[in-house]
This record gives C-alpha cells, structure tokens and sequence, in this order.
C-alpha cells in the first residue's frame, strides 16, 4: 500500500540498501505553506534515506494535532498509528515489545507532549522506549485555531485567547528531569543539523527527544516570539557543528571532517574549536565540533545550565544536549526470547498440557 | 440443648482490618473444605489497610449451596469497635466467641457466650516472639472454634502447610497456637451451641481458588503475551498472579521470557500500551476496576474502531465514582456495552464461575484475534478476591485461533494487493498485517479518525457509512464465536430467570427454595457474553414472566435486554441487589415471591 510517487525522467539513484529517496517519502502534506513541520518532514525522508534505514524497520507513531498529522508526510513503507491527544507515548510502549528490532520515530507538539500529554512524556522517558520522539515545538495550537500551549511564551498575545500568563514549559529540562537518554534542542530553519541530529537519533539505543522550534506561520509567527523564524534566525546559538558518522563509513571519516555549512549563517566568524566524538552503541559516531567552547554533551548538570543560560539570556540553544549512549533500552530489561514476540506461535505461548495438573495442584 | 445442627451454618468473624486474620480465615476455610463439606468465605474489608472493622463469613452447607448468609450463628468477636454490633448480630440459639479482654457489655441470653482468653494464650507461649503476638493471637479462635465445633485439627495444619508454602517455622508457630486454642476449649469451655461440622465427601476432587488467580491463569495458557495495568482494588491480584505463574509456565528451556508484564502510570497508559501491543500482533491485556474503566474509555473507543485486539478484564466495585471500593457489584455492564463516544457495540464475555474465569482468560483471546476488537471480560470483587471452591481448571480444548493476519509470504501470494480495511470475505472482519513485516507492501497507517477500506484518510460521507456498516456486520458475525448461554428448564415453569456471574450459587439456592416452600418452579438463563445470541431472544419469547437478576441499582442487564427485544419489554422484570455485598439466595426469592404474588 505504499504511495511512492516515482520521479519522471532520470534513473534514481540509490542507497546502500538499495532505495531511492522517493522509497521513503510519504503523502503531500496539508499543513500551512511555510510550516516548521514540512520542512522537518522533508529532514526526516533526507535523514532515513542517508542513514540506509530500511523503511519496515521504523514504526511511525503521532498523537492528535497539527504535528501527529506530519506522519502520512513521509516514509509510506512504515507502519504507522496515529494515536490519540497526549497518549501516544504509551501506544508505542506496547507496540515496540511486538518486535525489540524496530525503531519507534514519533511525532508530537508542544500542545500534545507539554500540555495533555504531560504524564506520557515522562514516563516515556524514564522507560527509555527504543524511538526518536521529536517535539514540533511552536507554542500554539494550530489545529484548533491558536490557543496557548505550555510551552507558549508568557505574555503571548493570541487574538481570541489575550494575554498569557504563566511560564513555557521546557521540553528539553522535562526530558532531562525524566532521565533522558538523548536530548537535543533544534531549529528547523537549520535543516542540516535537524537532519544530523535525526540521523544520530535514529543510532540511538533508548529514547531520543527533539524538541525541535518549529514556527506556526499562521499562528505564532510575530518577531517577539521564541517560536518565530525571526527569532530562531537572529538568536539560534548552536553549542556544536554536529555531524553523525555510521559505522559503516570508519574512522577515516573523523580526519576528512568538514564543518557542516549551516543554511542560515549563524556567526559571522565561527571559533574554530575542539572536535569531540560520542560513539554509539551500534559503532556509529556523534562528531561535535565546538564553536566558541567547548561543550560536554554527555554532562547532565551541565546540560541543564546551557538551557537555564538559554532563558536567562534570551536566545534559542541548538545541538546535543545530553547523551549517554550505553543505557540498556526498555526491551532490553525484560529478557525476552531472540525470536520477536509477535512472531511466536502457539507452541511457543501455550503451556504443554500436562503443566495443567501441576497448576490444579497448586490450588488448595 | 436441642437437636444438633450438622454442616449447615453461617461462620463470621470480626476483626480490626489488618490484624493478620485472613491467614485464620482461609486456614478455617481451607480446613473445611477438605473436611469435604461444600463451603464459601466472603471477606467483607473496607478500604484500608490497619484498623477499620472486617469481616469474614464463612457459609457450611450440605447441600452445596454456597450463597452468601445474613444469617450468623457463629459469631467471632475479636474487635472491640464492632463488637457491639456483633452481638446483636448472632442469630437467636447461636453462639457468640469473644476475645475475653474487650470488656463491654453483653446483655444477651438467647445465644451461648465463649469468652476466648486470646491474649493470655498468646503471652503464655514462650516461643511466640512478641512482634509476632498479634498476627498468631487470630491462631487461637481457629483451635478453639475446632475444638467446640469438631473442625479436624490435621486439616487446619495442612490449610497451614498450603498457605505457608509447607516452611516448617511458621506452620508450627502458627499450629501451637491453633493446639492451644483447642486444648483450652477443651478443659473450659462446656457446649451449649448445636452446631456442629461434619466430615463429607463432597468436595472430592474439587479446587478452591480465587477468580483472579483463575484469569492470569487462563490468559497464560491462551498465550498472553502482553500484559500492562495499574494498581486497584479489586483488580491487582489479577496482574500479580502474571507476574507469579508466567516465569513458572512461559519460559523457554534457556530462560527466556515470552511474555513482558509492564506495571503503567495510570490506566490510560495501561491500555494504551495494550492497544499498541495487540495492534503489532501481541496476546495484550489489561485488568482494572470502575474507575480505571472510565480512565479507559478513550483509548477502548480507538480500539473498537480502528480494530484492533486487546482483552480487558474489569474485576467490578461498587461505583459510581470511588464508590465502595472493597464491595462487589455489577454496575459496569450498560457503561460497557458501548464503552465510548458514538456509536460503539462491545464484546463481552461474563464468567459464571471460577473455572469459567479460567476458560474466559484464554477464551477472550481467541476472540479478539478472530474479530480484532476489544474483549472486555466481567468478573467481581467477589469472583476476584474470595476462595470458591471449583472444578479443575481444563485444558484448553481447541488450538488458538490468530484471526487473519498476513505475513511476508501472503503478501508474496497476493502480490501486494490487500486493503487493511477491506471486507474480503464478506464476514465484516478484514485482514491486517503486523509491524516487522519486511513486505514493502505490508505497512499502512492506523488512526481514529475516517478511513477508506485501504486505510487512507477519508471525510466522504459514503466511506464513513459503509466502515460504520461493517463494524456492526463484524458485530452480527461474532455471535457465532461467543459461549452461549447456560439454560436449565424445568418441566411446569411457572417463570424465566436471567442471571450472570456471581449471583450463580444465590439464584441456584433461590430457585431450589422456591421450588421447594413455594411450589414454584423456574427456568434458569446464566448469560455468558454480550451481544445476546438467538437461545437469549428465544428463553424470553417462551417465557411470560422474566426476572433479571444483577447486583446494580437500575437492572442494566434487564434495559440493555430491554432495549434488545422491545417486543418483550414488558415481560423482563428487574430483580436489582446494590449495597454492597452478595445477594443472598433468601433476598432473591423474597423479591421474586413479591414480583409473583402481584
């Protein structure tokens, strides 16, 4: 039931498992032109193609609003579900056990994971269910006509809603206090390092949480937001150049590494830093090349204080927040047999008929 | 002293909750029990752990009926704030044993008194070490209660040697108090009761288990292979009961689990994990009560529609709301026939008894594979929690049925042609396939909201028809896979009776009573699933008079079958029990004599 929608003309080309780009696109998207969420969905197709994932190996998961729609926008060759408004979380609990090989990617907003989905979130999080789970973080709801999120800047002002008095939630400071194994904050107008960090996520055993801004052009798109392309463009500051590394390409490609040219020039004239790697636990590589200093992602003290820095001081922080590569995954806690559970048979799940005796006799 | 009454009365006993007192309890119930008189235990507690009044009654009967008493003529008073209460309590000629340093008044002279030096027993016995004084000091009216009414001390030790997994400290801790007791009664206390036990042989070949136990059992030999729920009463020792006999039976010879049991945040966590476990293929369940129900609902509505399977066993409470969390009820069935928003039919299975508990664990399975849809299973705080006496469990006697998944090599066959949503064969129910299909044609995309038949988004007025048409045409096939209903007739029935679940013994012993002081005969209708069947429409045609037995307030089951056969409407009288407890058999006849003396 894929929709591929083939190229006309030249020969495509493809990947190391043998797939062309149009092999992980999915559906046009009906979002607003402009959105945050298309230009994400279009890093994700860009990412998984890159990153030879196999499209049946993904398991696409959303809730309910304008970014649980994103999943029909991309890779038609995985199953998806979309859930219901702040439950995805648990859905994809149950149903990555089916098979301990697959990779959850999930997709929620700042109104399903910070407001309604609150409870699901961090509990995903102190799981460390084996899935991307990225934030399309705009701090509005788009799908039912501008009302605040918690994520929403306090003394945002939305037509029908006035004024809005309470603080944002920070989605990457919740996912940290959770004990997330992988966080990253991320602006999709830097495209190139959503798609990197998407790459690095995708390597990543456990949870990995995106909280990635991405502006409502329709409802939350004014200078003085947080959630604006405005803001985004004059205030990102990224604390690395990210690049990930499959196992497959080798050490060699640490040497031969070139800084990733940002679409949006971010400093006039980067510092030249430190290059740190953070290998994962299937022999891929994070490689982070520090800007003005260096930064320890795999920190968590520290990665709470470049985010309270963030706010203190008004700008939008980008790149790996926090990693820590080797925590076991949810799957991996529950001894299970090497064959995926839901292709056991009958004979694997129903106990021989002389246990019933045995189990009679444990009775009174 | 009058003529001596011989297995058949009404044991209860009066404790502070969380006094140790249910390991006395079950040991005189167990004791019973393989004295082979037919015997019940009800554990009446109230929501909490240390201090508030319980009790336990305990019903001996001859004849087998094991219906709920109100009747007490045994009386075991052992705490001094209902005790009071209890006094009064004792029926006329019965006998009242009390812990003897509660020092209140005791007026009565129609019943024999027993005081019970508790304390003094449990100080005296050098070998009790004082922590665990109060836990043994319940040992002491079980040894005197045997003494008085003749229970076998050997039975009682070995009631002991179950509960204590045969650990030879406690069992001889708990037996020296127990010896204690009886040797006491023994050389102080004359009999002016006339009750008595008696050995029988009529619990040869009989287990005595708990409904909860019965359910994680029988969904582990259906397979379960998911299971996530959240702590509530009545419903945890369910999922404890996984977490106990799952590595027993379910592991492979290298120890590998085939199962993962997950305790979730809440329930809507709980259920949301089972809905994605039984939608990528997995044997997936839940248990929980009235209140986790109602956490429930939303992703039960997202089950039923975008079909996917999942059992869910709702061990029911007293509700509305926190309602009367330790008391049993059957306030859940209208809520459940069509648990959510729109339009929704539910499949419900209602087990008649322990051993159908059994059946029904691995039962609900099968049918919701086969018809990819929520299977909501009804049992009770009383099922659930007491110790029954029960038929074995049997062996599953039919192999599982998966329903219609495709795999690799059907979509080889199919050449990739299939719509998740299509209806191939005409039965309402399609085919799915499952996530790690590594067909490139396997995957589509599940949602709640309007689908076409290959699963793609749709707002069309026609799509949203024909997918609600089908749901109810899947809903007309299931009939033919659900257990059908339990009827017993009579010849000269003056009237039916419908029943469900644990109103079973009560109605059995209601009809026999009515039968037996009253001339009048019954036909008996248990009802063991939802939707009704054509024997459920059929028993109420070919009766005038249809009394609906059910322990709710309004009679759900007699408006949902109301509702069902309109044309009968009239013919279906409510018989509703709502405070609490178990109807007993003598309040079900009482209600029917009222209804027929009209």
């Amino acid at each position: 039931m894929s929709e591929a929608l083939p190229m006309a003309g030249a020969a495509a080309q493809v990947n190391a498992v043998g797939l062309s780009k149009n092999d992980y696109r999915g559906n046009p998207t009906t979002l607003c032109q402009g959105c945050g969420h298309n230009s994400i969905a279009n890093q994700i197709i860009a990412a998984c193609y890159e990153a030879n994932v196999v499209p049946e190996k993904i398991v696409k998961f959303s809730g309910i609003g304008c970014s649980s729609k994103s999943p029909t926008y991309f890779l038609n060759r995985s199953f998806g579900f979309n859930s219901l408004h702040g439950r995805m979380p648990s859905l994809a609990t149950g149903a990555l056990f089916a098979d301990y090989r697959l990779k959850g990617l999930g997709v929620s907003g700042d109104g399903d994971t910070a407001s309604i989905g609150m409870g699901q979130f961090k509990h995903i999080m102190r799981r460390n269910v084996n899935m991307v789970y990225i934030v399309e973080n705009n701090g509005v709801y788009g799908l039912t006509k501008g009302q605040f999120s918690a994520t929403a800047d306090k003394g945002l002002e939305l037509k029908k809603q006035g004024t809005n008095l309470y603080l944002p939630v920070d989605i990457c400071m919740e996912a940290l206090a959770s004990r997330a194994t992988f966080v990253a904050r991320l602006f999709a107008g830097n495209a190139k390092q959503v798609k990197e960090v998407l790459k690095a996520a995708l390597s990543h055993k456990g949870i990995a949480v995106l909280d990635i801004i991405s502006p409502c052009v329709t409802f939350n798109n004014q200078e003085s937001s947080y959630y604006s392309y405005s803001f985004g463009k004059e205030r990102e500051d990224p604390l690395h150049d990210i690049s990930f590394h499959a196992a497959s390409e080798g050490p060699q490609s640490t040497i031969s590494y070139v800084p990733p040219k940002p679409e949006i020039v971010l400093e006039a004239d980067m510092v030249d830093g430190e290059i740190r790697e953070v290998a994962l636990h299937d022999g891929s590589r994070i490689v982070l090349k520090a800007l003005d200093k260096d930064y320890d992602p795999t920190n968590r003290l520290e990665a709470m204080r470049v985010l309270e820095d963030a706010h203190e001081n008004n700008y939008l922080v980008t790149g790996l927040i926090y990693v820590a590569p080797e925590s076991p995954s949810l799957t991996d806690l529950y001894n299970l047999v090497e064959t995926p559970l839901n292709r056991l048979t009958e004979k694997d799940l129903r106990p021989a008929p002389e246990t019933i005796q045995k189990i009679n006799a444990l009775m009174f | 002293m009058t003529q001596r009454i011989v297995n058949d009365f009404s044991i209860t006993v009066g404790t502070p909750n969380g006094s140790g007192s249910s390991t006395a309890n079950n040991t005189l119930l167990r004791a019973l029990f393989k004295m082979g008189i037919p015997v019940s235990g009800k554990n009446l507690f109230p929501s909490n752990i240390q201090g508030l009044p319980t009790w336990y009654t305990i019903r001996v009967n001859k004849d087998g009926f094991i219906a709920r008493r109100a009747t007490h003529e045994i009386m075991v008073a052992m705490n001094p704030n209902s005790f009071t209460r209890d006094l009064a309590d004792v029926a006329p000629g019965g006998a009242f044993f009390y812990a003897d340093d509660i020092k209140l008044p005791i007026q009565r002279t129609d019943i024999s008194i027993y005081p019970m030096p508790v304390k003094q027993l449990v100080r005296s016995n050098p070998e009790i070490p004082a922590n665990l004084r109060d836990l043994v000091a319940n040992m002491v009216y079980v040894g005197i209660l045997a003494q008085m009414l003749g229970i076998d001390i050997e039975k009682i030790e070995l009631a002991l040697k179950f509960h204590f997994k045969n650990k030879e400290k406690p069992v001889a801790l708990n037996m020296s108090m127990v010896k204690a007791g009886a040797e006491w009664a023994a050389a102080h206390l004359t009999k002016t009761d006339p009750f008595y036990v008696e050995p029988m042989n009529k619990t040869e070949g009989l287990i005595m288990a708990d409904g909860n136990t019965a359910a994680a059992l029988g969904a582990i030999y259906g397979g379960v292979q998911f299971a996530s729920w959240y702590p509530i009463t009545p419903a945890s020792s369910l999922a404890e009961s996984l977490n106990e006999y799952l590595p027993m039976l379910r592991r492979t010879p290298e120890g590998k689990n085939t199962f993962a049991v997950v305790q979730a945040e809440d329930e809507l966590a709980a259920i949301g994990m089972c809905v994605g476990a039984g939608w990528a293929g997995l044997r997936a369940m839940t248990s929980t009560s009235g209140p986790g129900m109602s956490l429930m609902t939303e992703y039960a509505g997202l089950a039923y529609f975008a079909e996917v399977p999942l059992v869910i066993w709702d061990i029911q409470r007293m509700g509305p709301s926190t309602g009367l969390p330790t008391r049993t009820s059957q306030g859940d069935v209208a809520f459940v026939a069509n648990m959510g928003h729109g339009d929704i039919d539910s499949l419900i299975l209602l087990p008649g008894s322990i051993k159908e508990c059994f059946e029904f664990g691995w039962r609900a399975f099968d049918l919701a594979e086969r018809l990819q849809t929520p299977v909501y299973v009804l049992s009770d705080l009383d099922f659930g929690m007491n110790q029954w006496m029960s038929e074995p469990f049997e062996y599953p006697d039919r192999p599982m049925d998966r329903g219609k998944v495709l795999w690799e090599e059907d979509l080889e066959r199919l050449k990739g042609d299939w719509g998740r949503y299509r209806d191939v064969d005409g039965d309402g129910i399609p085919y799915r396939t499952l996530p790690g299909n590594t067909h490139p044609a396997s995957a589509y995309f599940t949602r709640g909201t309007g689908h076409t038949p290959e699963a793609r988004y749709s707002e069309e007025p026609d799509v949203w028809v024909a997918k609600m048409a089908r749901l109810k045409k899947k809903y007309e096939t299931a009939k033919q896979y659900l257990p059908r209903a339990v009827i017993q007739t009579v010849a000269g029935a003056k009237f039916g009776i419908i029943a469900f679940g644990s109103t079973h013994p009560a109605v059995e012993e209601a009809r026999a009573w009515l039968e037996r002081e009253h001339g009048l005969k019954s036909d008996y209708l248990r009802l063991r699933a939802i939707p009704f069947t054509e024997d459920v429409s059929q028993f109420i045609a070919e009766h005038e008079r249809v009394y609906v037995v059910e322990i709710n307030r309004d009679g759900q089951l007699q408006q949902l079958l109301s509702i069902k056969h309109p044309e009968h409407a009239t013919r279906l009288i409510s018989i509703a029990y709502s405070d609490g407890l178990p109807p007993t058999a003598k309040w079900i006849e009482s209600a029917i004599l009222e209804q027929e003396e009209k």
